[in-house]
């Protein structure tokens, strides 16, 4: 019934926009007056949004500004892309802009795959209360903060920590994995996998429950084995979910998450450790460079913005038209 | 039907069995690592490493622990944020997704546009940063609370729940001369438990773990969570003076501070050890609800 009202009016607002507008107008504003408790409830949400999400969007033109405090936004004087020039010639912008490419880029390409493939052997556990215990070990590291696992690296990683007695036990010779900056990309990579692999494989473990066992009883009868099973039915049920995912993740490479590397760098694994989020903070919130600070952060927003539509589209034509859009 | 495994089944399920067993094994030892040496000197878990000679063990961390001032104003202050979100986020989402769960709520389309831009765009860490500066937020306990609590996967995730709610419920009540309001308190929230709970589950994880906001916005030291305090612990390598009698040795020092970084690790995570098995299922149904968009 509501449905149908709806494209009634839809349907009048096409044809005759002068007079018939005003009368849509008219039944809206009815709509509200008799329904305003409905919009008391969405206002909350709505006052939050405005002021910590659309406000701060505003705020962003100081990237634009010789920003001044005193002046504030609107008095402070234009100076046009100039932050943009002074971050794309310094000499840190290009070791930050790979750092933080190649930390998201391999992150994806080992932190992808490895959900998928725990979510297949998941699936071939035939207990059900062996596969409940199971997953309760492998999701647990989900729920650990991001203080505890960089502490927890910190004491395990240590040059006296037990990764280093063993170390010590095989080469005489601790590994500075914490100082040497050709460990901090390894330590934070594996760690994460560490921590977030088995909760990342739920969605694709409740999808293979869903596959028909009609297919697989079938499959069996004309002699595939497991392995083919899984290529030729279970790959494909969760063909659409990886590309979803993949798209999501690969659109959110330059994203990536300030608050474990900030924990994890120490002075002397800056040369790979330092990425643009965590530069970000210190620009600004360190040194009080609002601006500068903010522009490298928009910098940042548009390049993941760009790959988000290009990975989109990427995916779009290797799967058969099926994108996020 | 029983399927029939062929040798070569068996052997891939026996391979898949021991891949398995070695994943858990990653996972649960250094988890049961960090336990056990919380009990453990620290000068013989240097030396000998986990002993399970009883003699070895002390409760000296955790009295260091459970003495320390700031380590207890941190867990209650903790407990305050994370209930504190949860309440607000829990409120605004379901407020929020209950309009937007009716057919014909006109602005539908416009509000849920709104929300979703700010999936994808965002001021930044500044412009934000001077917004609740401006709105004299900083130090106090809504710095913490008010800025995240507007999260648009809660008002999907709750949206969603409420579409699932049988429409003719809502139809009768009106044809019985119910408001909006009666509906939405009366027939709506009463059948939504379970997805309070989940969403009040994630946002109570979500801030008891996070230490970024606390740290930008929250500069007087009787302010800080638990997880800044750690940091401290684990991560600085700071130990509140206080902590430890001055008369001790440069050495002993250092060795307690060793001994309470196991113990302050098995402390902060306590509560979320106890409450996740019992909830499980229910973070699992969260993303599950999430996925069906």
């Amino acid at each position: 019934m509501q449905g149908l009202v709806k494209t009634n009016k839809d349907a009048a607002f096409q044809m005759k926009p002068g007079k018939k507008m005003d009368s849509s107008l008219v039944r809206r504003l009815k709509y509200v007056r008799k329904n305003y408790f409905l919009y008391l409830l969405i206002a909350p949400a709505l006052l939050l949004t405005i002021v910590f999400k659309y406000v701060p969007i505003y705020g962003a033109i100081i990237a634009f500004k010789d920003f001044n405090t005193i002046k504030g936004i609107l008095g402070s004087e234009w100076v046009g892309f100039a932050h943009f020039t002074k971050f794309l010639s310094s000499p840190n912008f290009g070791v930050i802009f790979v750092n933080t490419l190649k930390l998201s880029v391999y992150g994806l390409l080992l932190g992808f795959p490895i959900p998928i493939i725990l979510a297949l052997m998941i699936n071939q556990v035939r207990r059900a209360a062996v596969k409940k215990n199971i997953q309760l070990v492998l999701y647990a590291p989900n729920f650990i903060s991001v203080v505890v696992i960089v502490g927890m690296l910190f004491i395990f990683l240590s040059p006296t920590g037990p990764i280093n007695q063993l170390v010590m036990m095989l080469t005489g010779e601790p590994i500075r994995f914490l100082s040497n900056p050709d460990f901090f990309r390894t330590t934070y990579i594996l760690s994460g996998i560490w921590q977030a692999a088995g909760w990342s494989s739920i969605i694709y473990v409740a999808a293979l429950a869903n596959v028909d066992p009609e297919l697989h009883n079938a499959a069996t009868l004309d002699g595939a084995n497991i392995l083919q099973r899984i290529i030729h039915i279970d790959l494909p049920t969760i063909k659409p979910l990886m590309a979803v995912t993949f798209i999501l993740s690969a659109g959110g490479i330059m994203a990536i998450g300030f608050e474990k590397a900030y924990l994890m760098q120490t002075s002397m694994n800056l040369p790979t450790s330092e990425i643009i989020p965590t530069y970000v903070y210190k620009v600004g919130l360190q040194s009080g460079n609002y601006a500068y600070s903010t522009a490298i952060g928009l910098f940042n927003s548009v390049i993941n913005v760009i790959l988000l539509v290009l990975v989109n589209s990427i995916v779009k034509k290797l799967n058969e038209g099926e994108g996020l859009y | 039907m029983k399927i029939k495994y062929t040798r070569m089944d068996r052997m891939i399920l026996g391979f898949n069995s021991i891949l398995l067993c070695l994943a858990v094994l990653v996972v649960i030892v250094p988890l049961v690592y960090i336990v056990l040496a919380s009990f453990i000197d620290p000068t013989i878990l240097l030396n000998k490493g986990i002993s399970f000679n009883f003699s070895d063990w002390s409760l000296e961390g955790y009295k260091l622990i459970l003495g320390n001032e700031a380590m207890i104003r941190g867990f209650l202050n903790s407990i305050l944020y994370s209930v504190g979100f949860s309440v607000v986020t829990v409120v605004v989402s379901l407020f929020a997704a209950f309009p937007l769960s009716i057919n014909g709520f006109v602005g539908k389309n416009f509000f849920m546009t709104l929300f979703i831009i700010t999936m994808f765009f965002s001021g930044g860490l500044i412009p934000t940063y001077l917004v609740v500066k401006d709105l004299g937020m900083l130090n106090t306990i809504w710095a913490i609370i008010l800025p995240g609590a507007l999260n648009v996967w809660n008002i999907i995730l709750a949206k969603t729940y409420f579409k699932g709610i049988p429409y003719e419920l809502h139809e009768a009540a009106k044809v019985d001369g119910a408001s909006d309001l009666l509906i939405f308190f009366k027939i709506v929230l009463p059948l939504s438990k379970p997805i309070i709970f989940v969403l009040a589950m994630y946002a109570f994880v979500g801030q008891w773990n996070s230490y970024f906001d606390a740290m930008i916005y929250l500069d007087d030291p009787n302010l800080h969570p638990l997880q800044l305090i750690l940091r401290s612990i684990l991560i600085q390598n700071s130990t509140d003076p206080g902590m430890i009698s001055d008369q001790l040795a440069m050495a002993e020092l250092k060795k307690l501070s060793e001994m309470i970084k196991y113990s302050s690790i098995v402390i902060s995570s306590l509560p979320l050890i106890l409450m996740y098995p019992f909830f499980q299922k229910y973070f699992e149904k969260g993303i599950m609800v999430g996925s069906l968009k």
